[in-house]
C-alpha cells in the first residue's frame, strides 16, 4: 500500500472519531479531496524541481502514534532553553505533554491546537484563522486534513509576551516510521509583541518525517520574531510550511537555522495586506554528508511603501545539497516599495551541490527590487593572513564562516539563543574558538 | 552615430505606427497549407536535397509529432495552428544563376525601404549579405571576396548541395533534432537559411550578414543557420529581422547552431524588429527561436541582442562551455510594448575547465507588455575553477505591465565563482528632472535614460548596427510616457 493509499483509509477512521457537528469537517475534506487530486509533489513541479520526496515516501509510515511516550526531563534538558525562563509547549509523537510544558491563559494564551479545535469558546476564532492564511499546496492540504495538535498562541492587544515561547515536537521513534502532522496557530493581536522559538528532534535511530505547517496573523503593528532551529538527527527529515498575513505596519521576522537533518524543505510565505509592513527572512544553512535543505520563500507584495529583506548563508560540504527559491512577488498596487533578496552560498566539497534560483515578478512601476546570489569559496588570502598570524587551518576556515554567517546570527534578538547557536555551529564545524559573537 | 540627430528622432517618433509595415507584392510560390509527411518530402524534393537530408527531416518529424508545445514560459498567447501554416513560400523571381543587377527591382527596392539595399550595403558597409526573403536566399553578394579567403557564405540549400560532408558533419550536432518541439518543428520543415564555414586560422575580413523578413501571409519562417569557426579562426555574424504588418499572427521558428572549434572566436549580433503587433495587441509575430553554440578549446562565443519586436518572443542564445579555457557571453536588451510579451535569457553550460561566462540582460517594459528574463548557469562538477557573472535590470514604465527575473543556478563544483545580481526600478524623476531643466522634453529624456541603460549592450554591437538599435529603441517605447 502507498503512502497515499494509506493517507486516504487513515483519514476515513480519522474522520469517524471527530465531532460530528464540527464546522471544520468541510475544511478537512476538502483539504483532503485537494490532496488526493494532486497527490504527493514531484521533481516535475517546477517548486520542487531540486527536491525529491521519493525515497522518504517508500517507507512505511505510522500514523497515528500508538501510546504517549513519557521520556525524562534530563534526557532532552538540551534542547531547551534553560539559561532563561520561557513558555514551553511541548510534544511527544505529535501528543501533548503536560509535564515538560508550561502553559498560561493568563492575559496571553499559549496552549494547545487541540483544544482550540474543540472548544466551543474558540470555535469563531478558528472559523476567523484556521486554514486562512494557508495555501492549498497538496502537503498543507495533507496536514489541514489531519489538524489535530500543535500549539496555539493569541497575544492580546497591547501586550507583550513577558518570555519567549518555545515550540519543540520531540519524536520518540518508538515504531519503525512515524510520520508527524503538527499545525500551529499563532495570532497576534494589534501593537502585541512575541518571540517564539520552535524547533523538531528526533530522539533515536527511527525514521520520521514531518508534515508541519504553521499559520502566523499579525494585526497592526504587531511584532514577531520567529526562530526555527533545525538540528536534527540524520534519520529526521521535515517538510515545514509556514504562512503569515501581516496586517498594516507589522513587522515579522523568520531566522531558520538549518544546521541537521536528512531531507528539510521549508516553505516560507508572507503576504504583506496592509501598507506599510516590513518582512524580514534570515537564514543560515551549514550541512554536511548527504544532507539537503531547500528553502523555498515567497514574499508576495500588495500593499504600498512595504519592505522586505532576505539574506540566506549557506555552507555546504561532503555531498550535502541546497537548494534556495527565493520569490519576490510585487502586485500593482504595491508601489514605493522596497524588497531585497540576497543567497550567498560556499561550496566546501567538490561533491556539494548548490542550485540557487533567485526570482522577481513586478507588476508596480515605483519600486526599488533588487536581488543578488553568489556561489563561491572561502577566500584564499584571508585565509594566508590568519594562517599567517598563528591560526590553525581548521580555526581559520571556522572563523571565516562564522564571519559568512554573521549578518544573520546578528539579527537574533535573544542574547542565550544567540549563544545556544554559535555552539550549535562551533560544535558543526568541530572547534571551540572560545569567543562570544 | 552623429550624424542621428534630435531631428530625425522627431521625424522617426512622428512614424508612429510600424513603418516596415508595407508588403511587397512578390509572385511567391506557396505549398498548400497543412503539415504531413508529404510535405516534409515535398520540401526536400524543391530544394533537390539528397537522400540522407530527407531522411533527416523525416526523423525530426516523427519526433516532432510526439512532442507537445512547451508550456513553462511565462507568456500568454494563443497556440499557432501548426495546421493551418504554408511550410513553403519562395518568390518566383529566384534564380540561382543571376547576378546582383537582374534581382527583382521591386526586392531591391524593398531592401531600400528598409535601408539595407543590397548595393547600398556593397558600397558603403562593406557587409556581404546572404538576403532571406521568405526562407529563400535571393542575393548573396561578396561572395568572391570570401571565396579567395577559403570563407564559404552560402545559403544552406547550396551547403547541402555544394558542401554535404561539412552539412553532414555539423548540422543538429548542437541543436539536436529532439531538443525541443520548435528545434524539431525547424528541424523538419526549414525552407533556407544560412551557412558559413571560415577555414583554419582565417579571420574574416568584413560582418557577415543576413537580413530575415517574412513578407507572405500566413507562412511560417523556418530559416536555420549553421556557422562552423574552424580553429583560430574569427567571424562577426549579424541577424536583422524584420516583417510586415499583418494581423494573424505569423510564426518565426528557427534554429541557429554555432560551433567554434579550438582558439575560434564567434561574435553573433541580432537585432530583432519583427512586427510586434497593433497597439491593441492584435496581430504580431511569434518568435520561437532555438540558438546554441559550441565553445572548444580556449574559443569564445559572443551573443548580442536587441529584441524590439515580436507579439511573442521564447528565445534562449546559449552557449555550451566544452573545451577548457573557452568564454560566453550574452548581452541582450528585450524592449516590450503594448500587448507584447517576452521570455528571453541564456544557458551557459560550464563543462571544461577555467571557463568563463557572462550575462547582461536589460529588461525595458511599458504599455500592457511583460518581460521575463530566464537563465540558466550550469557548473558541472567537470569544471574546475569556473567563472560566472550575471546581471539583470530591468527597467519599468508604467503600472500596467510587468517585468520577471528566473535565474537557475546549479552548481556542482567547488571552485566555482558565480554572482548574480539583478534590479528592477523605475526611471527616476530626478533624471527626467534634470533633462527637462536643461530644455529636453520629456519624451526624448527617457529615449536617453533608456540609451543610457542600454549602453552596456548597445556597445557591444558593431556600429551600423547600434545606430539602427538605438533607433529602434527610441521607436519601440514610443507613446509609452505616461
Amino acid at each position: 500500500m502507498s503512502l497515499k493509499e494509506k493517507l486516504q483509509s487513515s483519514y476515513l477512521a480519522f474522520e469517524d472519531h471527530l465531532q460530528a457537528d464540527s464546522p471544520l469537517h468541510d475544511v478537512r475534506n476538502e483539504a483532503m479531496k485537494c490532496f488526493e487530486a494532486k497527490g504527493f509533489p514531484s521533481k516535475k513541479e517546477e517548486a520542487w524541481k531540486y527536491t525529491s520526496l521519493n525515497a522518504l515516501l517508500k517507507k512505511e509510515y505510522s500514523i497515528f502514534p500508538k501510546n504517549e511516550n513519557a521520556i525524562e526531563f534530563k534526557d532532552v534538558k538540551e534542547y531547551f532553553l534553560n539559561d532563561i525562563d520561557t513558555y514551553k509547549v511541548v510534544f511527544i509523537d505529535g501528543i501533548y505533554s503536560s509535564f515538560l510544558s508550561q502553559i498560561t491563559h493568563d492575559v496571553i494564551d499559549v496552549c494547545l491546537m487541540s483544544s482550540a479545535l474543540n472548544k466551543s469558546k474558540y470555535s469563531s476564532i478558528i472559523e476567523t484563522y484556521f486554514n486562512k492564511a494557508a495555501n492549498s499546496d497538496s502537503l498543507t492540504s495533507l496536514n489541514t486534513a489531519f489538524a489535530k495538535e500543535g500549539a496555539y498562541i493569541r497575544i492580546a492587544k497591547h501586550k507583550e509576551a513577558q518570555k519567549p515561547i518555545e515550540i519543540i515536537n520531540f519524536a520518540t521513534g518508538t515504531e519503525a516510521a512515524t510520520m508527524l502532522q503538527p499545525r500551529n496557530l499563532i495570532i497576534v493581536e494589534e501593537n502585541a509583541h512575541v518571540q517564539i522559538i520552535e524547533r523538531h528532534q528526533s530522539l533515536n535511530k527511527n525514521e520520521v518525517l514531518t508534515n508541519s505547517v504553521t499559520e502566523i496573523f499579525l494585526e497592526k503593528r504587531a511584532n514577531v520574531d520567529y526562530y526555527k532551529i533545525q538540528n536534527d538527527t540524520q534519520n529526521a527529515s521535515l517538510i515545514d510550511s509556514t504562512f503569515i498575513n501581516q496586517e498594516r505596519e507589522s513587522i515579522c521576522s523568520v531566522h531558520t537555522f538549518s544546521f541537521g537533518g536528512k531531507m528539510t524543505r521549508n516553505n516560507l510565505n508572507f503576504k504583506q495586506l496592509g501598507e506599510r509592513c516590513d518582512s524580514i527572512l534570515n537564514g543560515v544553512t551549514i550541512i554536511e554528508d548527504k544532507q539537503h535543505v531547500d528553502h523555498n520563500t515567497l514574499v508576495h507584495h500588495i500593499a504600498e511603501n512595504c519592505e522586505s529583506h532576505q539574506d540566506y548563508k549557506g555552507v555546504f560540504d561532503d555531498s550535502a545539497t541546497g537548494v534556495f527559491n527565493g520569490k519576490v512577488y510585487v502586485e500593482k498596487e504595491a508601489q514605493k516599495l522596497d524588497a531585497f533578496q540576497k543567497n550567498n552560498n560556499i561550496l566546501i566539497s567538490d561533491k556539494a551541490t548548490i542550485n540557487a534560483k533567485p526570482q522577481l515578478e513586478i507588476f508596480a512601476d515605483d519600486v526599488k527590487c533588487s536581488h543578488g546570489c553568489t556561489i563561491g569559496q572561502l577566500d584564499e588570502d584571508a585565509l594566508f593572513y590568519l594562517r599567517s598570524r598563528g591560526i590553525a587551518t581548521k580555526e581559520a576556515r571556522a572563523l571565516l564562516m562564522y564571519a559568512f554567517a554573521n549578518t544573520v546570527l546578528e539579527s537574533v534578538k535573544i542574547p542565550e539563543l544567540k549563544g545556544r547557536i554559535n555552539k550549535l555551529i562551533a560544535n558543526k564545524i568541530g572547534v571551540n574558538l572560545g569567543f562570544d559573537l | 552615430m552623429s550624424k542621428y540627430t534630435e531631428d530625425d528622432l522627431k521625424k522617426e517618433l512622428e512614424t508612429k505606427e510600424y513603418e516596415y509595415g508595407f508588403y511587397t507584392d512578390l509572385e511567391s510560390e506557396t505549398f498548400p497549407v497543412g503539415l504531413n509527411e508529404d510535405i516534409v518530402r515535398a520540401i526536400s524534393k524543391k530544394k533537390e536535397e539528397p537522400q540522407w537530408m530527407t531522411q533527416w527531416r523525416l526523423e525530426a518529424f516523427k519526433v516532432w509529432k510526439s512532442m507537445q508545445e512547451p508550456e513553462w514560459a511565462n507568456v500568454n498567447y494563443t497556440k499557432p495552428d501548426f495546421q493551418a501554416i504554408a511550410y513553403y513560400s519562395a518568390p518566383k523571381a529566384v534564380d540561382p544563376n543571376k547576378t546582383l543587377d537582374d534581382v527583382d527591382p521591386e526586392l531591391i527596392a524593398m531592401y531600400k525601404k528598409l535601408g539595407i539595399s543590397v548595393d547600398e550595403q556593397k558600397k558603403m558597409n562593406n557587409v556581404a549579405m546572404d538576403i532571406v526573403v521568405d526562407s529563400v536566399s535571393v542575393a548573396t553578394t561578396f561572395k568572391k571576396t570570401l571565396g579567395e579567403k577559403g570563407i564559404i557564405f552560402m545559403s544552406i540549400s547550396e551547403a547541402i548541395k555544394e558542401h554535404p560532408e561539412l552539412v553532414r558533419k555539423y548540422l543538429g550536432t548542437v541543436v539536436p533534432t529532439k531538443d525541443n518541439f520548435y528545434a524539431s518543428l525547424n528541424s523538419a520543415v526549414f525552407s533556407d537559411g544560412s551557412f558559413c564555414y571560415i577555414p583554419k586560422g582565417v579571420r574574416c575580413p568584413m560582418e557577415l550578414s543576413t537580413y530575415f523578413r517574412i513578407n507572405q501571409a500566413g507562412t511560417g519562417q523556418f530559416e536555420r543557420t549553421l556557422l562552423i569557426a574552424d580553429q583560430g579562426s574569427y567571424v562577426s555574424y549579424l541577424e536583422g529581422c524584420t516583417a510586415p504588418s499583418r494581423d494573424e499572427n505569423q510564426l518565426h521558428a528557427a534554429v541557429v547552431e554555432l560551433i567554434a572549434l579550438d582558439d575560434a572566436e564567434i561574435k553573433y549580433s541580432t537585432v530583432q524588429n519583427w512586427f510586434p503587433g497593433t497597439a491593441e495587441g492584435k496581430g504580431g509575430v511569434y518568435n520561437f527561436v532555438t540558438k546554441r553554440g559550441l565553445c572548444e578549446k580556449n574559443a569564445k562565443i559572443s551573443w548580442t541582442q536587441v529584441e524590439t519586436g515580436s507579439a511573442v518572443t521564447w528565445k534562449y542564445p546559449s552557449c555550451i562551455l566544452k573545451g577548457d579555457n573557452s568564454i560566453g557571453e550574452f548581452y541582450s536588451i528585450a524592449v516590450t510594448n503594448n500587448y507584447q510579451q517576452a521570455d528571453t535569457g541564456t544557458k551557459m553550460i560550464h563543462l571544461g575547465k577555467n571557463t568563463r561566462s557572462t550575462i547582461i540582460s536589460k529588461g525595458v517594459s511599458a504599455g500592457k507588455s511583460q518581460n521575463s528574463y530566464r537563465g540558466l548557469v550550469k557548473i558541472h562538477a567537470s569544471a574546475e575553477n569556473a567563472r560566472n557573472f550575471s546581471q539583470c535590470d530591468s527597467l519599468l514604465m508604467g503600472n500596467a505591465c510587468g517585468a520577471h527575473t528566473f535565474p537557475y543556478i546549479e552548481v556542482k563544483n567547488k571552485t566555482a565563482q558565480i554572482e548574480h545580481e539583478a534590479t528592477t526600478s523605475k526611471i527616476g524623476e530626478d533624471q527626467i528632472f534634470y533633462c527637462n531643466q536643461r530644455g529636453i522634453d520629456t519624451e526624448k529624456a527617457i529615449a536617453l535614460v533608456v540609451n543610457g541603460f542600454s549602453k552596456e549592450v548597445l556597445n557591444k554591437l558593431p556600429m551600423e548596427f547600434a545606430v539602427e538599435a538605438q533607433k529602434l529603441l527610441e521607436i519601440s517605447l514610443e507613446g509609452s510616457v505616461g
